[in-house]
């Protein structure tokens, strides 16, 4: 489903991934984990196409098509979803009309027909109940005056609606209490399916209790420095990073 | 880009006292500031002023103190703190015929049809409205309905000619015109206008509707008196609208007057075309206990300028100004407001938006003072400008000028473009760089339109503002 190859990314002079080579198939959940300033958020804000940062290196191939030439809402209309590490707040717009407009014109872009407010208001109702919020939330504008943890699961609601094939979620447990993150992690969850992908950026290991990965990645220094199953996440919270940073150096000194 | 400010104690901060002293400044600044840069246009309005049918001695006389005063005056410069950032050239510089005068000899009002203005109702029919055609009274494309007991509505022109009793006692009584060009000249020439009467208790359940329509190239200077007695309350609309692009000049003063606990809900929408003038001032003086909610939103003509002026007399006097001005082109749209915190205890509150497109230029200067009498004072005021292009400007000037120590002020403007951030995130889900930008803009504008309380007013409106944010979307 998605390919990187040695990719490259930065903001300005400053380059943050140098040389990322990953493979996540359909059916598959990918732990990304590192230490602050390792490249993680970097990796699933360019995944996204944040505009901000510039792809000076590399290819990434999704669906066999050339990710890195599509606009971000192209690669939403294909089925990517990034949950944000800090959801943006949009006064004024409320969060049923948001997403009621990013799912028709997710819908048009493939060829379907719009659903009228209705039918929409029928689609959120379970997915509301998945993230454990109520239906005030629709009314709210997007995500203003929210706390961190509704935030989060709003991002994870939004998800469920817009049902993607590859989510990526950045960082979606900083910052939430145990039983928001018991949420957050069982929506994720039911949205498992074989044709679909995600791919969890995290600091801690405690998020991976809940969502059980597949395999698991360490960066550092903006390169993969370790990959291995779910068993890497545990030896990580024991070991922490330090034992990881040094190889990613020396990896930095060969290169 | 965001400034913000509490004043409490104001003797003691001495930006307070700067400011004060630029008010001084200002004050000699605006009589000493002649421009002789187009006396021809001036003459013009001369010849007109003395063409003009007589009135009544009261009248004769007040609009002879207008127009001494219009030629004192002349045309403002931007020397003139006032319009330092708007010129007044293309208005100055052209030569506009008394509209009346004009359509008197066949040119005019007539072509106006009943139906040409249904694009100016708001979906409610039963409204009483008054409809003027370059500046006068058209009976046949007014409609009235009930408006209960202890209420007059009716043409400024006709209660003159009738003699009503006490039109005299307020017509240019309230909106000063010693520092005021503009209003000076409409004094020069005030004949029609609407003239709204509410005695005391008189409560107005409908929107009274005001549709000032103009065409052709002249000048119009509507007049309008609102006196609202002890504990009244209504709803008035002014409109100014055109059926077709010209470039007219309407310059009109509307003066109100709010008795012990009136409360009056005061909307002004400046629709004029594109290639239009506008010059217009409300100015209202509170007694104690009223309240006024001023809702001004200003999106046409090539050049205008609105002034809310409002004076808190009474105890706990409030007022709420609101607005919203959208330019784009070549637009430059100026909103000047002031708030006279004469008596203590009131509250006042103020919220402008602006959002600027093209090479247009977008003006906003709060005054909110506070005399030495005015403790207890609670001001709020803020203006938020939204620049959608990088060739569109904004200058926001709010001043404070406190001279109580017990008062609660706050003030701030911001300048800014949309947010990156949020276009991301907007992208993300799948919504492209148009519909979002359409999204965001409107989501700005929004939360002020939220604040008017006439709902078919505020949908219309709200439709309004996305039809044209759709539009520069397509374009």
């Amino acid at each position: 489903m998605l390919e990187i190859n040695d990719l490259h990314a930065g903001i300005g002079d400053r380059e943050i991934l140098r040389g990322i080579t990953l493979r996540v198939n359909a059916g598959e959940i990918h732990a990304v984990m590192g230490p602050n300033g390792s490249g993680k958020s970097t990796l699933a804000q360019v995944l996204a196409g944040n505009p901000s940062y510039e792809v000076t290196w590399g290819t990434v191939s999704y669906n066999g098509q050339n990710l890195l030439e599509m606009a971000p809402e192209v690669r939403a209309q294909n089925g990517i979803f990034l949950a944000f590490q800090y959801p943006v707040e949009i006064p004024g717009v409320s969060n049923a009309y948001f997403l009621r407009s990013a799912y028709n014109e997710i819908r048009k872009a493939n060829g379907q027909e719009e659903i009228d407010p209705l039918e929409f208001l029928d689609l959120v109702q379970e997915k509301l109940k998945l993230v454990d919020m109520d239906e005030s939330l629709l009314s709210r504008s997007v995500n203003h005056g929210f706390s961190g943890g509704e935030k989060k699961r709003n991002e994870i609601f939004q998800m469920a609606v817009l049902s993607p094939r590859l989510a990526i979620l950045d960082e979606t447990d900083s910052g939430l209490d145990i039983d928001a993150l018991r949420i957050v992690a069982e929506g994720v969850n039911k949205l498992r399916s074989p044709d679909k992908a995600t791919i969890v950026v995290t600091h801690y290991q405690r998020l991976l209790n809940y969502i059980v990965p597949d395999y698991v990645h360490v960066l550092a220094n903006g390169r993969i420095v370790k990959s291995g199953g779910k068993e890497l996440a545990l030896e990580l919270e024991e070991k922490g990073y330090d034992w990881l940073q040094g190889a990613g150096a020396d990896a930095g000194a060969v290169a | 880009m965001s400034e913000a400010a509490t004043v409490k104690k104001a003797r003691e901060n001495p930006a307070v006292a700067r400011d004060g002293a630029a008010r001084d400044a200002a004050g000699k600044g605006d009589a000493s500031s002649v421009s002789t840069s187009a006396p021809g246009s001036i003459e013009v309005y001369r010849e007109d002023f003395e063409r003009q049918p007589a009135g009544p001695d009261w009248l004769q006389a007040l609009r002879k103190q207008g127009m001494a005063q219009f030629q004192a005056l002349g045309f403002p410069t931007t020397k003139n703190e006032d319009w330092h950032f708007t010129s007044v050239a293309p208005i100055a510089e052209r030569t506009f015929r008394l509209a009346a005068l004009e359509s008197a000899n066949g040119a005019g009002s007539a072509g106006v049809r009943l139906a040409d203005l249904d694009r100016f109702n708001f979906g409610e029919n039963g409204w009483h409205t008054l409809v003027f055609v370059n500046g006068e009274f058209s009976e046949d494309l007014s409609s009235a309905a009930g408006l209960g007991k202890g209420v007059r509505v009716s043409s400024l022109a006709r209660a003159i000619k009738s003699g009503t009793a006490g039109i005299e006692r307020h017509v240019g009584k309230i909106a000063a015109f010693e520092q005021h060009t503009f209003t000076a000249l409409n004094t020069a020439f005030i004949n029609d206008g609407a003239l709204i009467e509410l005695a005391a208790e008189a409560i107005v359940e409908q929107p009274i509707h005001l549709v000032f329509v103009s065409e052709g190239e002249g000048v119009s200077h509507p007049r309008n008196l609102i006196v609202a007695g002890r504990h009244s309350r209504a709803t008035v609309i002014e409109s100014y609208v055109s059926l077709r692009d010209s470039g007219y000049f309407t310059n009109a003063v509307t003066e109100i007057a709010l008795g012990e606990g009136a409360h009056l809900d005061h909307c002004k929408l400046q629709r004029e075309s594109e290639s239009a003038f506008h010059v217009g001032t409300v100015q209202i003086r509170e007694a104690r206990d009223s309240q006024l909610h001023s809702f001004s939103f200003a999106v046409g003509g090539s050049l205008a300028r609105t002034n809310v002026y409002t004076s808190l007399d009474g105890d706990a006097a409030t007022c709420t100004l609101n607005g919203l001005y959208l330019a784009d082109g070549t637009q430059h749209i100026d909103n000047h407001t002031s708030i006279e915190h004469i008596a203590p205890n009131c509250p006042s509150h103020e919220l402008y938006k602006g959002v600027l497109d093209g090479r247009s230029h977008g003006v906003f200067n709060g005054k909110v003072y506070v005399h030495p009498e005015a403790q207890k004072t609670d001001g709020k005021q803020s203006n938020n400008n939204l620049l959608l292009s990088p060739s569109a400007r904004v200058d926001t000037k709010p001043q404070l000028e406190i001279f109580a120590d017990d008062v609660k002020c706050t003030h701030g403007a911001t300048v800014g473009r949309l947010d990156d951030l949020a276009m991301f995130y907007l992208n993300s889900r799948g919504i492209g760089p148009e519909p979002a930008r359409m999204l965001l803009t409107y989501a700005f504008a929004a939360d002020v339109l939220e604040t008017i309380e006439l709902e078919p007013l505020k949908k219309q409106l709200e439709k309004m503002v996305l039809a044209r944010f759709a539009d520069d979307t397509a374009a």
